[in-house]
């Protein structure tokens, strides 16, 4: 169904993805493992004894050349296995999995709850453009995108735990391999963060593009053409908003996965951006690495994925053009 | 029109605003069309065509709104009677609209049969073989696998049949069509125009047809409206009209039109339209009229009944008197060793090869026209000769001496000596930056010159090409069109140079502007011993400026020579054709 | 219309308003201070009264002259880090899309490897194993920036290297340097003032959060992101010192916005004009 071009395009994107995540994996190694000098000393600090250094030396295999370690790293990353953790010795898989399953669920409802309305706003925004509903919610927007992710979850607590209401739990304690669904109560205000955060971005991308397509020729040709207002819009408009909308949708999680470490500190909510805290902190290098690895994965797939999309969904991408 | 027949379009007074202000885009606009005739709406940009024809189907661009009073009857029913509904309802199916660029009209994420099948009345698509037969009648392949393709898959000839067939497709009493032809090449505008004319004439459909081009309105409409300024001035038969002309707007527009047919050289019509919120009070043309006396600059004048048509003018022309002072053209080709010799110049796009085997000479002096369509390889042959076209293989040789390929390569003489001026004056010049500042600049690079000297080195190349020396201060986003094309000729000069390569200059501007700048050139290729390389698609504009012609299509040279010699007997074929296609304006009055 | 843009000019007026409240508090706060801001006045959490206008910390001491000695180094450190991030993303940006070729793909390469990660997680990434002094915050931090605007100055810079004036420039045989400076800066420089100023916004945010995961500032230093955090657990007790730091930092990423907000619109309404 594709022609040669787009088939060659797509592979390139891909093979483009799996090359940037290849040096990615270079990056995340070769800076926590050799940056500070010695790894082991950044791990246990100055007062560490001689013995200790050398046995968390061999933990960490730094007498072997680079090259070798870096390898031995990634194949085990590959077959399921990260090592352990320094804190406490325990393989890191399991550790790290169940977080990764809360905070993909934060992720996956923030989504759901913010793409929509700010989709809905944005094009409520572009249809009524210069009208006072548009001009509230794109000066809204613009506060919103101003203001830092922890800055709207302090605003937050205030409002709804501690200073004016106290309807809402201020922190998400859960034992960190239980799933938040034991108390849903939790998600609420990391959600209401994360949602707002993204809100301004979503909105005003969407309001933009609904713009260009409203003010487009062909939906001009298509009022002259005496064309139905429904039809205008679920089959004119709609199909050239589909693109920018899915764009949007993949820069949101991407976003995202950088989002959730404050906001999962702030509220102590048991995922992988709290993990990395933790890990930072107890300065756990195995579990910084794959982490990290893990969220960077995330990010430039999410983006690969929504530019194969749009390569989909535009006839302009998808194929070529044949002139008589 | 006979007694009591019902006219297909009735137009009373129609008049656009500004949305909240009385400030008029277009007013007091009537006229009376009856079946199957075909009335040119004609004017240069700012006029106000578009705003009337949208009008015509009741829609208004944004921040635009009609006025009171407007009457538009179509095929009898008062439109400004109806509601919104019902005024949805006739659009499509009773009134139908072309666009002038279908390539942004047509909806770049739907099938073409998808767009077409929509056109049926009352929301019911039109049937699979109803497709086939409008694809048919304006010649395009009636097969599943063109109903199937996108609009960017279709040429732009294509895509304006694809736009005719939507606008034929419920047989409608009347057609406003805007530009339809314009960006096309000539050959395709002929085959357009012969479609319209047929399904116009076949199916008794009335047209408006928009264009600013007067040899495509005297070779389609039976009748012709001019606008200036938002006002129709001059309406009635189109052979009144354009032979016969009695406002001075339309005569001096009727002779900046470049014709095949006529041996006269273009004239402009100097200073430019006043916009919208800035027109006089009297007559908007008064400010460049000859004729104008004072009652012009008091009151605005009617359109009125005058011998065989309507003109808006307190000093009507006599008819009939004006041919007498117009300027012959006679150029004479250069003589004398070639200043600029090709030799089996050959150039490349990629992996595409745009130009093949190019044999060219230039004589010192003289004006070479490059002519030809789009695609053919007009604008690559002068930039290899500019030194910007990297990818080429051949010799050029300039003064005796032979050029490198690009101009980086070139010594500091060559670059200067070869100066080439951009198609569009919108982006040939930095818009961070004065006027003096972009001529001074091109000036630093070839002459160390002192400041006081430069300000008097610009203040003289703007003079040269009619511009005050204090347009010297302004940025170019404060200048027209006209205006920015004329410092780009001036910052071409300002170096001194011996060729000037004109790169499709006067494309971008409108016709009155076009020949101003034609008639500069061939008074600064005279005055300052230039030669000229004027490339252009216009077959009808090269005797109006060039002694020789070479007519290029894909990427050959198909004939050369003397421009008289190839408009009176050419060789090709090809260039027979592109004579034949090129419409004109008074070829049937000289064999009437 | 017209009441609508004179809205838009009225918003860039509060935003000018706004920054140049919060700067001059976090310029002057230090010699306003009616304490030493690591001096002990009160009990943990004080709520407001008497001469502790904003109560205590938790630790006990006086919130306001907290607030007022904790904002020249978010505000300073930020300010470095932007301009360096920019500088240093449209030096990189405007040689890719320059020279184009080769050198622009792998300039563009790398910088795809650096975007593969999210801000913060980089930020953290680096910071945790090379320590937290603050040299080293605004290095990180002009480090995140670089690869975006390096974006944004490679668009514009093929933008405007297309154009027609610079195929002129380099038809008469300007020097490239030239070309880069005279005729494709002053053409980007509009966005990359807008970016300059969206920057900031961001570098805040980043900085005040590095400080408010422990990972910038160290206590006992006065920092608004710091202060946030220490204070958080009492915002039942004294909501002040959390607040305040709060609402300055709002005050100030909004009003930066609402102001390159306005110079975006300018400049695309004149970029409007011009393309006519």
């Amino acid at each position: 169904m594709f022609e040669g071009v787009v088939f060659r395009l797509i592979v390139r994107r891909v093979l483009l993805g799996l090359v940037t995540l290849f040096l990615v994996s270079v990056v995340v190694f070769v800076a926590t493992q050799y940056l500070p000098g010695d790894a082991a000393q950044a791990v246990l600090g100055r007062s560490a004894t001689p013995e200790r250094l050398e046995a968390l030396r061999t933990q960490l295999s730094l007498d072997d050349p680079a090259p070798v370690q870096y390898w031995r790293w990634l194949t085990g990353l590959l077959s399921g296995d990260a090592g352990v953790s320094l804190a406490n010795q325990k393989p890191i898989i399991p550790q790290v999995m169940p977080r990764v399953a809360n905070s993909f669920t934060l992720l996956a409802i923030t989504v759901i709850v913010a793409v929509p309305v700010a989709i809905a706003a944005g094009i409520l925004a572009a249809v009524r453009k210069d009208s006072g509903a548009d001009a509230t919610m794109t000066v809204a927007a613009l506060g919103l995108a101003a203001a830092p992710e922890f800055v709207i979850a302090i605003g937050l607590i205030a409002m709804f735990s501690t200073v004016v209401f106290h309807w809402l739990p201020p922190v998400s304690m859960v034992p960190p391999n239980s799933s938040v669904f034991t108390r849903p109560a939790i998600l609420v205000l990391p959600v209401l963060t994360l949602a707002l955060v993204v809100f301004p971005y979503i909105f005003r991308m969407i309001r933009a593009s609904m713009i260009e397509v409203l003010e487009s020729d062909y939906m001009e040709m298509g009022r002259l053409k005496g064309l139905r207002r429904r039809r205008l819009v679920l089959v004119h408009a709609l199909p050239n908003a589909l693109g920018p909308t899915l764009q949007v949708i993949a820069l949101t999680f991407a976003y995202l996965a950088g989002g959730v470490v404050i906001v999962e500190y702030i509220f102590g909510f048991p995922g992988i951006g709290q993990g990395l805290i933790n890990a930072v902190t107890a300065r756990d290098i195995p579990v910084i690495q794959l982490t990290v690895l893990l969220l960077a994965t995330f990010y430039v797939t999410v983006n690969l994925i929504a530019d194969l999309v749009t390569v989909l969904v535009t006839p302009k991408l998808r194929t070529g053009t044949w002139h008589r | 029109m006979t007694a009591g027949e019902t006219p297909a379009l009735a137009v009373e007074r129609l008049a656009v605003l500004r949305a909240g202000t009385d400030i008029d885009i277009v007013a007091d606009v009537s006229f009376r069309l009856r079946a199957g005739e075909v009335l040119g709406l004609v004017g240069e940009s700012g006029s106000g065509k578009t705003t009337a024809g949208l009008a015509l189907l009741n829609h208004f661009r944004s921040s635009l709104e009609p006025a009171e009073g407007v009457r538009v009857r179509l095929a009898g029913r008062l439109v400004q009677d109806l509601d919104a509904d019902a005024q949805a309802a006739l659009r499509g199916s009773v009134i139908c609209y072309v666009p002038q660029d279908p390539g942004t009209a047509l909806n770049p994420a739907l099938r073409i049969r998808t767009q077409l099948a929509e056109c049926g009345k009352d929301g019911v698509p039109l049937a699979e073989a109803r497709l086939n037969e409008l694809l048919g009648e304006v010649r395009l392949p009636a097969t599943a696998a063109f109903l199937d393709s996108y609009p960017h898959q279709l040429s732009g000839g294509q895509q304006q049949r694809v736009a005719i067939a939507m606008a034929f497709a419920n047989r409608p009493r009347v057609i406003v069509m805007d530009e339809p032809t314009t960006g096309l090449d000539v050959t395709t505008q002929a085959h357009i125009l012969d479609i319209v004319r047929q399904l116009c004439s076949l199916h008794g459909v009335a047209a408006v047809y928009i264009s600013h081009d007067l040899a495509v309105v005297a070779s389609l409409a039976q009748s012709v409206a001019v606008m200036y300024a938002g006002r129709i001035v001059e309406m009635g038969p189109v052979d009144a009209v354009l032979r016969r002309p009695r406002h001075p707007y339309t005569q001096a527009l009727v002779r900046a039109v470049p014709d095949l047919g006529s041996d006269e050289a273009v004239r402009g019509i100097p200073g430019q339209a006043p916009d919208p919120g800035a027109r006089p009070a009297g007559c908007s043309f008064a400010p460049r009229c000859t004729a104008a006396t004072a009652i012009c600059a008091e009151e605005p004048p009617e359109l009125l009944l005058a011998t065989d048509h309507s003109v808006r003018c307190f000093h009507p022309l006599e008819p009939g008197g004006t041919a007498a002072e117009a300027a012959r053209i006679s150029l004479i080709s250069g003589v004398g060793e070639a200043l600029l010799q090709i030799r089996d110049l050959a150039a490349r796009h990629g992996a595409r090869q745009v130009l093949h085997g190019i044999d060219l000479a230039l004589t010192p002096g003289s004006c070479l026209a490059i002519v030809g369509e789009s695609g053919s390889g007009k604008t690559t042959l002068a930039r290899c000769i500019a030194g910007l076209h990297a990818d080429q293989s051949g010799t050029l040789r300039f003064g005796g001496v032979e050029l490198a390929p690009t101009s980086r390569r070139r010594a500091a003489k060559a670059r200067r000596d070869i100066q080439y001026i951009f198609q569009n004056p919108y982006a040939s010049l930095n818009p961070r930056r004065t006027i003096e500042q972009s001529l001074q600049a091109a000036l630093e690079t070839f002459e160390p010159v002192s400041r006081v000297e430069a300000r008097l080195r610009v203040a003289e190349a703007l003079v040269q090409v009619s511009l005050p020396a204090s347009m010297g201060e302004r940025y170019p986003h404060q200048l027209s069109g006209g205006q920015r094309q004329r410092v780009a000729i001036a910052r071409a000069l300002i170096v001194k140079p011996r060729l000037l390569i004109c790169d499709e200059i006067t494309s971008a501007l409108d016709v009155s502007i076009q020949a101003v700048i034609v008639e500069m050139l061939d008074r600064l290729r005279r005055e300052n011993d230039l030669s000229l390389i004027f490339v252009t698609h216009n077959l009808a504009l090269v005797p109006s400026i060039a002694g020789e012609v070479a007519i290029l299509m894909a990427g050959r040279i198909v004939e050369t020579g003397e421009t008289a010699r190839v408009f009176a007997d050419p060789v090709s074929p090809e260039t027979r054709k592109l004579i034949a296609d090129t419409p004109r304006l008074r070829a049937r009055w000289a064999s009437a | 219309m017209a009441s609508l843009s004179g809205s838009r000019t009225g918003l860039a007026t509060v935003g000018i308003a706004c920054v140049g409240f919060v700067a001059f508090l976090a310029l002057a706060g230090p010699f306003l201070s009616p304490y030493s801001p690591e001096e002990f006045v009160g009990a943990p959490f004080q709520p407001p009264g008497g001469t502790l206008w904003l109560g205590a910390d938790a630790l006990g001491r006086d919130a306001l002259s907290r607030v007022l000695s904790g904002g020249y180094r978010t505000l300073g450190l930020a300010a470095v880090a932007t301009v360096l991030g920019v500088a240093a993303g449209a030096l990189l940006g405007m040689a890719a899309g320059f020279l184009k070729g080769t050198a622009d793909e792998a300039i563009m390469r790398l910088l795809d490897v650096a975007l593969a990660f999210p801000q913060m997680i980089f930020a953290l990434l680096f910071l945790s194993i090379l320590g937290s002094d603050p040299w080293l915050v605004v290095l990180v931090v002009a480090a995140v920036h670089a690869p975006q605007v390096a974006r944004v100055a490679r668009a514009g810079t093929l933008r405007v290297a297309g154009e027609d004036f610079v195929r002129h420039a380099e038809a008469i045989g300007t020097p490239p340097l030239r070309i880069l400076l005279r005729e494709i800066l002053p053409n980007i420089s509009v966005p990359l003032l807008v970016e300059l100023g969206l920057r900031y916004t961001y570098s805040i945010a980043l900085i005040a959060g590095l400080s408010f995961l422990g990972l910038g500032q160290q206590p006992p230093t006065p920092d608004w992101g710091l202060m946030i955090n220490e204070n958080r657990i009492g915002m039942g007790s004294n909501p002040w010192p959390v607040l305040a730091p709060v609402i300055l930092i709002v005050l100030l990423t909004i009003g930066v916005n609402l102001v390159t907000d306005a110079l975006a619109r300018r400049s695309g309404a004149t970029a409007a004009e011009t393309s006519r």
